[in-house]
């Protein structure tokens, strides 16, 4: 028999630090055991971004004037924060499937730090997508014109929105029969990145269309950093379009507010 | 000292009464198996025990605390090991033993060195850095039993620990459960294997649509239907029938056919009588006999009897 150590049981904002911070190296753990599925993940943006820049982008127009490849980049940096809820979606989807996330339920651990975990991991990944995004605009023409404080801030606005899609990503796994459901998923991420003003301006749609595309959280997210980076940017005609600083924040506060609270209460109640 | 006592413990899923008031207490640093056909309970019994899941009705307390009220403290005394190997299959077996240990709270070292015993203990040291992904069914079981023992928990659930090992691996789990036990631990098992209950088990609870049936010592429960069986084997398929005719009107009991083994058996009750009269009856039938024995109960047959006369007034 060998004598077990004694493990402490506790909850508390230092320990949903601390067992967060082992949850989120699992995840670096992952992606060191994994790396060509996170150099795909990585790259599949930098795919769509060339596609749209190279060739589409001859046929397109920029309302106002100005380079549909430096239009584009913001929305494709935006897109690549809202391609994360797959990220998010797969990783939750798959512990809940294959019974880990239950082991974690009925361990002494705090019950906080495994959402807490999971947001940190797909924060980083994210800042890596970014990086990867920003070098690839580089390449591609695309630069900021206003400083490098306010291009600061539009990073920052990305990785907001990239945190507030966190929490509905957990909470739709959590809801989800199983890891398939992930193919829905990946279904409804393109109309929103389509519906928006990440790569057309929304004048363009049919008029309810581009209203849709108009409040779109990800159309606030774009215009903002637009604005921020000096880049050409469309005018829109509704109050959201007018306000893309704004909603750049108020909508992933909201989208947080309504879904952290949800996916918490979900993965404690689950199987209740 | 009661390790575990559940009381009217309910549960609905839907139209499902998956407990329906089931009661239990487990002495503590016994074993106690959880005997059920599928879909009796045991897993939500279990679940509930190890607060994954909110009862409808009823109480449970586990290492003397209450699992509706205090569930922190009781995740703190127990170790759950699932129906599934639940282990995340990306990492290693090591980095999986290390990542769970820091959740239950150990240091880096503790954490570390505790894995290294585990996996030394269940033979999976050569493929500690391997892909748990990777693993056969299992070695995922054992790294899945040894996530359970970290902290050799006073209280540990093994929910059906042994399906899909082999005979070795499951030899092995039944030694690390025995030594769990000798160093204190009380184990809660389900097992659709009586051999398993009856090999480890002090005490057994039968449990049939969300409820005990039945409940004791292997020993008692065998005891329940009858001492001696004898066990008549025929020469060939035609023959059943008949042996099964001798066998009823001699015994005076409904025999059990096994068709396929060309087996019929019966409880008796006077065993050297029972076996030379039988032996005459189907001699004078003129049956042809391969093999005639008298023999104790298996646990199966007295599960079997159990679950089977509980399924006919309903
Ligand atoms: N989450 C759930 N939702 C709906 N029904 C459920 C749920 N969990 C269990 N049940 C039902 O409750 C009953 C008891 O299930 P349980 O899993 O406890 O049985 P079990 O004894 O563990 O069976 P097995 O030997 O197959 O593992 C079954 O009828 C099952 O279908
Ligand atoms: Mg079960």
């Amino acid at each position: 028999m060998i004598s077990a150590p004694a493990g402490g049981g506790a909850t508390g904002v230092r320990w949903t630090v601390i067992d967060g911070w082992t949850l989120t190296r699992r995840a670096l753990a992952h992606w060191a055991r994994r790396p060509g599925e996170m150099v795909a993940g990585l790259l599949f943006p930098v795919m769509v971004v060339v596609m749209m820049g190279y060739l589409f982008g001859g046929q397109m127009d920029v309302p106002g004037g100005g380079d549909y490849r430096e239009f584009i980049m913001p929305g494709m940096f935006a897109m690549t924060m809202v391609f994360g809820i797959e990220a998010t979606f797969a990783a939750v989807a798959g512990d809940a499937a294959k019974g880990v996330t239950d082991r974690f339920r009925s361990m002494p651990m705090a019950p906080s730090a495994v959402v807490v975990g999971r947001a940190a991991a797909d924060l980083l990944y994210s800042v890596a997508g970014l990086a990867v995004m920003v070098v690839c605009g580089l390449a591609m023409g695309w630069r900021w014109h206003d400083g490098v404080p306010a291009a600061l801030a539009a990073f920052g606005l990305l990785l907001l929105l990239r945190f507030a899609l966190v929490w509905p990503g957990i909470y739709l796994a959590l809801l989800a029969k199983g890891p398939e459901s992930l193919v829905a998923v990946q279904i409804l991420v393109w109309p929103v990145v389509f519906l928006s003003s990440a790569l057309v301006a929304p004048g363009t749609m049919p008029g309810w269309l581009g209203a849709v595309a108009e409040w779109n959280p990800m159309s606030a997210t774009v215009t903002a950093c637009r604005d921020l980076f000096g880049d050409p940017t469309v005018t829109g005609t509704s109050w959201a379009a007018g306000h893309g600083l704004l909603m750049a924040l108020a909508w992933p506060l909201a989208i947080t507010a309504v879904f952290l609270p949800l996916s918490v209460r979900r993965y404690r109640d689950r199987g209740r | 000292m009661t390790a575990v006592a559940a009381e009217g413990l309910r549960k609905r899923y839907g139209d499902t009464e998956a407990l329906a008031g089931l009661d239990l207490e487990v002495p503590a640093g016994s074993v106690h198996g959880l005997l059920g056909p599928n879909g009796a309970g045991k897993t939500t019994a279990v679940r509930v025990l190890t607060t994954l899941t909110r009862p409808d009705g009823g109480t449970a307390t586990v290492a003397g605390h209450d699992v509706v009220r205090d569930p922190v403290r009781v995740r703190a005394r127990i170790g759950l090991v699932g129906q599934h190997a639940a282990v995340d299959e990306v990492l290693s077996g090591r980095q999986n033993l290390v990542m769970f240990g820091r959740l239950y709270h150990l240091g880096m070292r503790a954490a570390k060195k505790r894995a290294d015993e585990l996996l030394e203990r269940f033979r999976l040291t050569e493929a500690a850095d391997r892909t748990a992904g990777e693993y056969s069914g299992g070695m995922r079981r054992r790294l899945d039993l040894a996530a359970g023992l970290i902290l050799a928990p006073p209280v540990l659930f093994l929910d059906e620990p042994t399906t899909g090992l082999d005979p070795r691996g499951r030899t092995e789990v039944w030694e690390a459960v025995r030594d769990l036990v000798d160093g204190g631990t009380t184990v809660l098992l389900t097992t659709q294997y009586l051999e398993e209950a009856d090999r480890l088990a002090d005490g057994i609870s039968v449990i049939d649509r969300g409820r005990v049936i039945a409940e004791g010592s292997p020993e008692r429960l065998k005891a329940r239907i009858g001492g001696d069986r004898v066990d008549v084997v025929v020469a060939d398929p035609e023959a059943v029938a008949g042996a099964a005719a001798v066998v009823r009107r001699v015994t005076g009991a409904e025999p059990d056919v096994d068709e396929e083994a060309l087996r019929v058996g019966a409880p008796v009750s006077d065993r050297a009588a029972s076996l030379t009269e039988t032996v005459r009856a189907l001699d004078a039938a003129g049956v042809p006999v391969a093999d005639i024995a008298l023999r104790r109960p298996t646990l199966d047959e007295v599960f079997l009897h159990l679950t089977e006369s509980e399924e006919v007034p309903a």
